[in-house]
């Protein structure tokens, strides 16, 4: 497996985690090594195969991905399955809505986990520790699913897209994150702005945000990304098509993608002549390209952004 | 702090719901009470009891192997520290976390190609003659619970790995020298100067896993389940949702979350307890 097949490249300036001394080696750990090599390998390859053998079969014939046949490298190459599958109604709209959940939902939750994150740094905060407490605690402890779920049906929060965003503003472990960093900051950089005639405010604003940099982009990431994968509450709240996700379109077609294809394929009739086996939606193309478009977002980002949230986590880890 | 009493708080009063005799339409206060009516109702005739007991055990069979096999992702990050190629260390750390940042649907979906009769498994399979009719792996009963703590595992180990890399960088480099002064092979460093080291982190990880027992989520084991693993797969989670949402019986699922949230309560502040007996330390 190489990095060109699947599209990583591993960051050279990522942070070096190997103990820089010398030491000998005997046969003993000549062997060890060979194991531990083998063994990462083939995990790295349970890893990655998954996504690469299903990008190979919506690009391969299918008649031949639908009996299982594309393995190893694509057969027949063609693209006719997201020409396609961007015909079937309501896919273009949960883009939409997981797009907008994903950008609204991000900047809000950024933007609290800052402030209060700010807060709960600050020595003088107003009943600090309780407050502190109220928050983590709920990381603990939750009421359970159904109890929530009458919750937000008795807020009138089902069917509204606002059931996307609110619930998820707060949170906790994210505010642990950027509390942990701004109490590593300087001390005197706040005073000297304190000094200088800043309210708090213009502290959190001038001075604490532009440092804060690093974990605000971890922060922003993993939220974006729970924003994207969310599942669940489409899944409780909304029965209004028009709000669905593209997760839970997904899901919808790996339970019934068969009606789909047929559905597709009438659609298809009509305007091209007869569409050959090769290129012939099957539930299982259709199945697979969805799955490809759901994913590719989070492919494409994350090689980019693996060497911060790393970092971000490693930073709150041994400091907290 | 509006929102998070809100969300987080506000569906506490929804604990109610399992003193009514709640039917939807019907709003809460025209509801009669009826007390502990739907917890006597858990366990009211033996079929119930067996499909309770049935869900617990699928609860303590799917979290006790996690349990079990918690110290993978230590071991992980131990032997990954240990290849001195930087490069390929690189790529297998990038390779493994991402599975973390997919959803479980993605992961279905990838399962289901992989996996299902139709699936590039059963295909290879069948090109190499090594088996002539489809497996059904997605659609059996048997190892559910192993099956489940497979998808687990490969999903999250990469990721909870990075835990444990850092507390292994945070390890003083004097120990790994005065080590290899003493002539310690590497086996023997992982032994005595690595492993002690991690032992901490180790132990706040378990304690909270054990902690958060009964709850192994929903989200997993609901679009893992169908018809035929249906009793192997209901962990506490699922089986509230599916009697809420499949049965419409709010009033039990909510009264088995109430329970539920009572017992992860009391067993947070044992572990913490225990904790700080052993440690001297508590995690909350």
């Amino acid at each position: 497996m190489s990095d060109s097949q699947t599209g990583f490249t591993p960051n050279s300036r990522d942070i070096d985690i190997s103990k820089t001394v010398k030491m000998q080696v005997s046969a003993t750990d000549k062997i060890i090594s060979t194991v531990i090599y083998i063994l990462f390998s083939l995990f790295a390859f349970i890893c990655v195969y998954p996504f690469y053998s299903i990008i190979i079969n919506t690009i391969s014939a299918n008649d031949l991905s639908a009996k299982g046949e594309i393995i190893f490298w694509p057969k027949g190459i063609h693209f006719q399955n997201y020409v396609d599958v961007f015909k079937i109604p309501g896919l273009g709209n949960a883009f939409v809505i997981s797009l907008g959940r994903t950008v609204i939902g991000t900047l809000l939750t950024v933007g609290a986990s800052a402030f209060l994150g700010f807060m709960f740094a600050q020595e003088d905060m107003w009943g600090k520790k309780f407050w502190y407490r109220f928050t983590i605690i709920t990381m603990f402890f939750n009421a359970g699913i159904i109890p929530w779920y009458l919750t937000m049906r008795s807020l009138h929060l089902t069917d509204n897209f606002l059931a996307y965003i609110l619930p998820s503003v707060v949170a906790p472990f994210f505010i642990i994150l950027v509390k942990t960093f701004v109490e590593a900051t300087p001390k005197e950089l706040q005073q000297a702005a304190s000094i200088d005639g800043a309210g708090i405010f213009t502290i959190f604003y001038k001075v604490i945000l532009p440092i804060s940099k690093p974990i605000l982009a971890t922060v922003a990431i993993f939220s974006a990304v729970n924003q994207w994968n969310s599942f669940q509450d489409t899944l409780l709240l909304v029965t209004d098509s028009k709000l669905y996700s593209l997760q839970f379109i997904l899901y919808n077609y790996i339970n019934q993608a068969s009606s789909l294809s047929t559905m597709v394929n009438l659609q298809n009739a009509g305007s091209t002549a007869m569409a050959t086996l090769a290129t012939k939606q099957t539930s299982t193309s259709i199945r697979m390209t969805v799955t490809i478009i759901v994913v590719a977002p989070i492919l494409l980002v994350y090689p980019i952004f693996q060497r911060f949230f790393v970092k971000g986590i490693i930073i709150g880890a041994v400091k907290g | 702090m509006v929102l998070l009493a809100v969300f987080a708080y506000y569906p506490l009063y929804g604990w109610v719901y399992a003193f009514f005799d709640y039917t939807p339409p019907i709003p809460l206060s025209q509801s009669p009470f009826v007390g502990f009516k739907w917890f006597h109702s858990l366990v009211e005739n033996q079929v119930k009891i067996d499909q309770l007991l049935q869900v617990i055990k699928n609860t303590f069979g799917i979290s006790g192997l996690g349990i079990l096999f918690s110290w993978l992702p230590m071991l992980f990050a131990i032997f990954l520290t240990e290849i001195k190629a930087v490069r390929f260390r690189k790529f297998i750390q990038t390779v493994t976390t991402l599975p973390n940042f997919i959803s479980w649907v993605l992961v279905y979906s990838l399962a289901f190609s992989m996996f299902s009769s139709e699936g590039m498994v059963n295909g290879f399979l069948h090109m190499t003659g090594l088996s002539d009719s489809p497996v059904l792996f997605l659609q059996s009963s048997d190892h559910v619970w192993l099956t489940m703590w497979f998808w687990a595992t490969w999903k999250t180990l990469g990721w909870s790995a990075i835990l444990y890399i850092a507390a292994i960088m945070g390890i003083d480099e004097s120990l790994y020298e005065a080590a290899y002064v003493d002539g310690a092979t590497r086996m023997q460093v992982i032994r005595h100067v690595v492993l002690p080291s991690m032992m901490p982190t180790y132990f706040v990880l378990l304690m909270l896993q054990i902690a958060s027992f009964l709850n192994n989520g929903l989200e997993q084991y609901f679009v893992f389940q169908n018809a035929f693993n249906k009793d192997t797969i209901q962990v506490l989670d699922l089986y509230v949702y599916n009697l809420a949402m499949g049965g419409g019986s709010y009033s039990v699922s909510v009264a088995i979350s109430m329970l539920k949230s009572l017992i992860s309560v009391v067993l947070l502040f044992s572990v913490n307890g225990l904790s700080k007996l052993l440690r001297g330390e508590g995690i909350v």
